[in-house]
C-alpha cells in the first residue's frame, strides 16, 4: 500500500529533476531545507530522524539534492523526506513537505478492532512493516 | 539510442523558443554568432570590466577568453553538440593590493551573466571556516561551506594556509580532499577560486599538485604601473566624491613614485590607505578655519598641501 503524505504524495514519485526544481522554489522563498528519514510508516509518526541538520543560507539546490543523495545512498530502503522550514515570524513551522524516497515494498496497515465496553469498538492500524525491530522493516 | 534522443530534444526546444521569440526557425545545421552574441549579455559585461577596472591585461584576457568560450558552447548546444562543461576554477596569485580579491567577487557576477554558474552569490572563506578543531570537525565544517556556495563562487583567500607542511596531522589535508573531489565531481555546480601570494601559492600548490592539475586557469596579477595607480587613485576619489586640485595630483604623482621604493608597498591598497589619510589632512585643514564659507569644491578638492604633509615626502628629505 503506497503511503500518501505531505505534498505530491498522490503523483508519481518525482525525478531527482524534480526534487531539485522543488527545492531551488523552497530556497527562493527563503525556506531551510531539513531531510529526514524513519522507516516507520504510521501516519502519526511525525518525529523522523534528522539527516544532518538543518541547511540554512543555501542558495541552490545542488547543496541540498547532495544531502538528499548521501541520505539515499546510507538509507535506501526507508522513507525521506524533504522537508522546507520558513523561519518567518508568525509563520516559524515547515511550510512543505515531500516524500523523496520510499522502500521498494510497502506492506501497508493491518486494521484493528478493539471491543471495549458495551460492544463499542475501537479502530486503530498497525504497519506490518513495523512489526519487525527498527533498522530491519524494509530489507 | 539514449545519446541520439537527446540532443533531437534540445533541438527542438531551441527551434521551439526561437519561434516563440519571432526570429524564425534556426536551421539545425549552422548558428548564428553575432545573434547568439547579442542574445547573451557578454559584450555588456566585458565593457564594463573595462571601464571599471585599471590595469590587469592578463586577467581581462582571460576573462575574454572565458567569454568566447561560453558562446561557442551556446552554439554547440545549439547544433546538439554536447560536450562536459568546462572546468572553470581559478587560481588568483600576485602581490599585496593587485586586486586578486577585487576580481574574485567581481568575476561571480560576471560567470552568472554569462551564464557558467546559476546563481552567482561568492562564498568567501578562509582556512578557519573550513578547517575544524578537533577530529571530525572539519568534513561537516568544509561540506556546509561547499553547499552554500553551490550555484556559486567558493572563494578561498590566503590559500596556502589550508596546508601546514611542519604538521602532518593537519586537519587541513582533510579540507583539501573534500575540496578536491567536489571541484572534480560537481565543475557544473561551483567554481573554486583560490588567491594568494605568488611564491607561497607555488610552494602549495608543488605539496599539493592535485590541486594544481584540477585548476584550469592560473592566473597572475601584475603590479601596477605608475600610470595605473595615478588612474586607480582618481577612480577611488571619484567613487567617495572627491577629487585632486592639479597641484595635488602633480604631488600625487611624485607620492607614488616615493611610496614605491619604500618597504611594504601594496600596490592599490597603499593607494587606498594614503587617499585616506589625505581626507583626514583635508578635513582638518578645513576645519582649521572656521570662518569660512566652503564651497561643494572646497570641500570636494584635495589640495597640494594634503598630499605634501606624507610621512613619505619627509621621510627622503631626511635622507
Amino acid at each position: 500500500m503506497r503511503i500518501t503524505q505531505g505534498t505530491f504524495s498522490f503523483l508519481p514519485d518525482l525525478t531527482d529533476t524534480e526534487v531539485s526544481a522543488q527545492i531551488d522554489y523552497a530556497l527562493a522563498q527563503g525556506w531551510a531545507i531539513g531531510v529526514e528519514y524513519t522507516d516507520d510508516p504510521h501516519p502519526r509518526n511525525c518525529y523522523w530522524e534528522m539527516w544532518g541538520n538543518p541547511m540554512f543560507d543555501l542558495r541552490d539546490a545542488a547543496g541540498a539534492m547532495t544531502e538528499v543523495h548521501a541520505c539515499r545512498k546510507a538509507h535506501p530502503h526507508t522513507y525521506i523526506r524533504v522537508n522546507a522550514f520558513d523561519a518567518t515570524r508568525g509563520f516559524e513551522t515547515t511550510r512543505l513537505s515531500f516524500i523523496v524516497n520510499r522502500p521498494a515494498t510497502e506492506p501497508g496497515f493491518l486494521l484493528k478492532r478493539h471491543e471495549v465496553g458495551g460492544r463499542q469498538i475501537q479502530y486503530t492500524i498497525e504497519s506490518y512493516a513495523a512489526q519487525a525491530p527498527e533498522g530491519r522493516r524494509y530489507e | 539510442m539514449h545519446d541520439a534522443t537527446a540532443p533531437m530534444a534540445s533541438e527542438t526546444t531551441e527551434r521551439a523558443k526561437a519561434d516563440a521569440a519571432g526570429t524564425g526557425t534556426v536551421p539545425p545545421d549552422r548558428v548564428d554568432l553575432s545573434a547568439l552574441l547579442a542574445d547573451s549579455r557578454v559584450t555588456e559585461v566585458l565593457d564594463e570590466l573595462d571601464s571599471e577596472l585599471i590595469g590587469l591585461k592578463p586577467v581581462k584576457s582571460r576573462i575574454r577568453d572565458i567569454a568566447a568560450l561560453l558562446l561557442i558552447e551556446r552554439a554547440r548546444k545549439q547544433l546538439g553538440l554536447v560536450g562536459g562543461s568546462p572546468s572553470l576554477h581559478m587560481s588568483f596569485t600576485g602581490n599585496p593590493g593587485t586586486g586578486k580579491t577585487t576580481v574574485a567577487l567581481r568575476i561571480a557576477s560576471i560567470l552568472h551573466k554569462l551564464g557558467f554558474v546559476r546563481r552567482g552569490q561568492v562564498v568567501s572563506v578562509t582556512r578557519d571556516e573550513l578547517v575544524g578543531q578537533y577530529i571530525g570537525h572539519t568534513a561537516p565544517k568544509t561540506k556546509e561551506i561547499l553547499k552554500k556556495a553551490m550555484g556559486g563562487v567558493l572563494f578561498i583567500d590566503e590559500a596556502y594556509y589550508l596546508h601546514r607542511p611542519d604538521n602532518e596531522r593537519d586537519y587541513g589535508q582533510e579540507a583539501i580532499e573534500i575540496l578536491l573531489q567536489v571541484m572534480e565531481s560537481q565543475r557544473e555546480d561551483l567554481v573554486v577560486i583560490l588567491a594568494g601570494y605568488g611564491d607561497r601559492m607555488d610552494k602549495f600548490f608543488a605539496s599539493n599538485p592535485g590541486f594544481r592539475s584540477r585548476i584550469a586557469h592560473h592566473i597572475d596579477f601584475p603590479d601596477y604601473s605608475d600610470d595605473e595607480l595615478l588612474a586607480i587613485a582618481e577612480l577611488m576619489l571619484h567613487d567617495m566624491n572627491y577629487r585632486f586640485s592639479p597641484d595635488a595630483r602633480q604631488a600625487f604623482v611624485r607620492y607614488i613614485a616615493l611610496r614605491k621604493t619604500q618597504p611594504l608597498f601594496s600596490n592599490a591598497r597603499s593607494i587606498r590607505n594614503a587617499l585616506d589619510r589625505m581626507r583626514l589632512r583635508q578635513a582638518n585643514r578645513l576645519v582649521a578655519d572656521l570662518d569660512r564659507v566652503l564651497t561643494a569644491d572646497d570641500i570636494m578638492s584635495l589640495e597640494a598641501p594634503d598630499v605634501l604633509a606624507s610621512r613619505v615626502f619627509s621621510n627622503t628629505s631626511v635622507e
